[in-house]
């Protein structure tokens, strides 16, 4: 917002003293004012419209959604409207630059209305670009390359990072979207893991090598598009994939990848592939069904072992 | 606006023709009946101010100054249509004469259009935008958001209503209770204001109140533009659910009939004038129907351009050619 005056801030309860209910914003509209840090009423779907609007007029709007459960509210503008217009207006409308950054992810009890990761919803649309960053490098990365980006993108941040620390360049950097990272190099079972579920896979991977076992964890960081190259080139390597996302299971991200790696590289596979997904069903208050329902290092470990054992 | 009005009936006339003899390869829904509700909305505007069209849109984009032959073609699907092929009857889009894209999810285009009315307050400019859509869409939750959310901030922007009397496939009876939407307006902390949609001149008059407060930055006004389509939903449409004999008492005030009869009376115009006027109108719709005949197609893989910004340019190197039809 600093280097350009066309960024534009709009989030429930993002100006004032509170900055959101997350404080994400907290101090921005001290800083650049009124006109360009806007605390909207509680209407997704208007305001995600709004900001469609002032992308295609010049301005790179970012939106916050507190909760990704709330990007439903505004699905309409962001599939309909965000994602058609350069297309179906034969690309008069030119770009939209419209960064929809957005709280994912379970374990925090908030239940079933507050908890869920969305990300393969979006991938099913052409035309939107979804990050998972999972650190917090990756994540001022990501929201730089976004912000720049004519394109809607939305980010989608897990809860587990609020808190998080981690080395952060104060200077200016990008994390290119469209590229995955492998955020642990090993020779015996590619894990792709998304968003928060990556260090889980870490600590897993921390565990199996006490046992000899050495995983590669290879983090997309971008949904959609998503980097199969990395992905093909490390199950190419390590001829075993496991993979691992806090959504579901049917029709999740585990499953198009899968499905890639049979089209790329199935002469490579020395065994079938493990999903691991949460069980299916919304995200329950209660702590121990929570817990059950998530993915946990254990069942990373487990599923490595049996990825391995064919 | 008298040749304007005429343009769209024709235009709208010959698409409904056309689209009988498959000559369209998807649907059309056409506004015969609501030429002056469109034709005063739009000449009330500036050439530089904006429209967000409907899936009803032909009309509103003509008024607003598109040229007819680029809109035959669109809907043709040709490569020279206003959208590439790409859009459709829904969909007309003219940037350059400020038509934002037409939208086909009912109401779904007013926050956008809110956001172009919202990027020129924030230039600096007195840019204004109007937002299209009818009383099926005035029942979508988003409607009812902008309209909030644009009053809140003052935002430079018309909700012009056309209550064409039905909402796709049941009379408006079905759908709300108030005699006009406009009283929904004090909700928002806007005027409302209800004028008769076929009276082009009134609807002139009433809209050009509600641009002049939006320009002056007094923020936005509903307009409730009563009106009637004479045409089905969609060409085709069996419209068992009219109303029976009510296309026989709106006919009676055929907004195109009355504005040049009154013209006649008053002595502003001939009828030898307002034959010159419609032989030149069918002369321009005979054209944009030829030129869209002779257009090519798109190539099938330009579909995959333009997903993404800046993606693909074959289609949009492509030269005009368009014969244009001035006001």
């Amino acid at each position: 917002m600093r280097s350009d005056p066309a960024v534009l801030y709009f989030g429930e309860d993002a100006g004032g003293k509170v900055g959101g209910p997350f404080a994400l914003a907290k101090g921005l509209q001290d800083e650049f004012g009124t006109g360009r840090v806007y605390d909207t009423p509680d209407s997704e779907a208007a305001f995600v419209g709004l900001a469609v609007g002032l992308a295609a007029s010049g301005f790179r709007p970012i939106v916050d959604i507190s909760f990704m459960d709330f990007t439903l509210v505004a699905m309409d503008q962001i599939v309909n409207m965000a994602a058609k217009l350069v297309y179906m207006s034969g690309g008069q409308v030119k770009r939209i630059p419209l960064v929809i950054h957005t709280m994912a992810g379970a374990g925090r009890r908030a239940g079933a209305q507050h908890s869920q990761s969305l990300e393969a919803w979006f991938a099913q649309v052409p035309g939107l670009k979804i990050a998972a960053p999972s650190n917090p490098y990756d994540l001022k990365g990501i929201m730089k390359s976004a912000i720049r980006d004519d394109n809607p993108v939305i980010v989608m941040k897990h809860k587990a990072m609020l808190g998080m620390k981690g080395d952060v360049p104060e200077g200016d950097y990008t994390v290119p979207l469209g590229k995955a990272s492998v955020k642990r190099e090993g020779a015996d079972v590619t894990i792709v893991a998304v968003s928060q579920m990556v260090n889980v896979a870490l600590q897993a991977a921390g565990l199996l090598a006490g046992e000899g076992i050495e995983a590669e964890v290879v983090d997309p960081v971008t949904i959609s598009p998503l980097d199969t190259e990395t992905i093909v080139d490390s199950v190419r390597k390590t001829g075993r994939l496991v993979t691992l996302h806090e959504s579901y299971k049917p029709c999740g991200i585990g499953a198009e990848i899968g499905a890639v790696v049979f089209e790329e590289c199935f002469d490579f596979l020395q065994a079938p592939l493990v999903r691991v997904a949460s069980s299916f069903n919304p995200f329950p208050y209660s702590p121990g069904m929570e817990d059950f329902t998530v993915p946990d290092v254990s069942r990373v470990v487990e599923a490595v072992r049996k990825v391995l054992k064919n | 606006m008298y040749s304007m009005m005429h343009l769209i009936r024709r235009y709208e006339s010959r698409t409904s023709e056309l689209f009988k003899s498959g000559k369209f390869p998807g649907w059309i829904h056409v506004c015969i009946g609501q030429e002056a509700s469109v034709t005063g909305a739009c000449f009330a505007l500036r050439d530089d101010d904006y429209i967000s069209p409907t899936h009803r849109g032909h009309g509103q984009c003509l008024a607003k100054g598109m040229s007819p032959a680029k809109a035959m073609a669109e809907l043709y699907g040709k490569r020279t249509g206003s959208n590439l092929g790409r859009g459709g009857s829904m969909h007309l889009c003219d940037m350059e004469k400020g038509i934002l894209c037409g939208i086909a999810i009912l109401g779904a285009g007013l926050p956008f259009a809110a956001g172009v009315a919202m990027a020129e307050k924030l230039k600096g400019t007195d840019r204004v935008a109007m937002a299209f859509f009818g009383e099926g869409a005035s029942n979508e939750g988003i409607v009812h958001e902008t309209m909030n959310l644009a009053s809140l901030w003052s935002l430079p922007i018309v909700f012009f209503l056309e209550s064409n009397q039905y909402a796709e496939l049941s009379h408006k009876s079905f759908h709300h209770k108030l005699d006009t939407l406009a009283r929904r307006a004090e909700g928002y902390g806007m005027p409302g204001v209800t004028v008769d949609g076929n009276d082009v001149l009134e609807v002139y008059r009433v809209a050009g109140e509600a641009v002049k407060r939006a320009r002056e930055g007094g923020g936005p006004t509903l307009i409730d533009s009563i009106t009637c389509r004479l045409h089905g939903h969609y060409e085709g449409d069996p419209q068992v659910y009219r109303i029976p004999g009510d296309r026989d008492e709106w006919r009676k005030k055929d907004p195109i009939d009355r504005f040049g009869k009154r013209m006649l009376e008053e002595g502003i115009l001939t009828d030898e004038e307002s034959r010159e006027i419609i032989a030149g109108i069918d002369r321009t719709i005979e054209d944009a129907v030829a030129y869209a005949e002779e257009s090519p197609y798109p190539d099938p893989e330009e579909a995959l351009e333009l997903v993404y910004a800046g993606q693909g340019g074959r289609a949009r190197s492509l030269e005009g050619g368009e014969r244009r039809c001035g006001r």
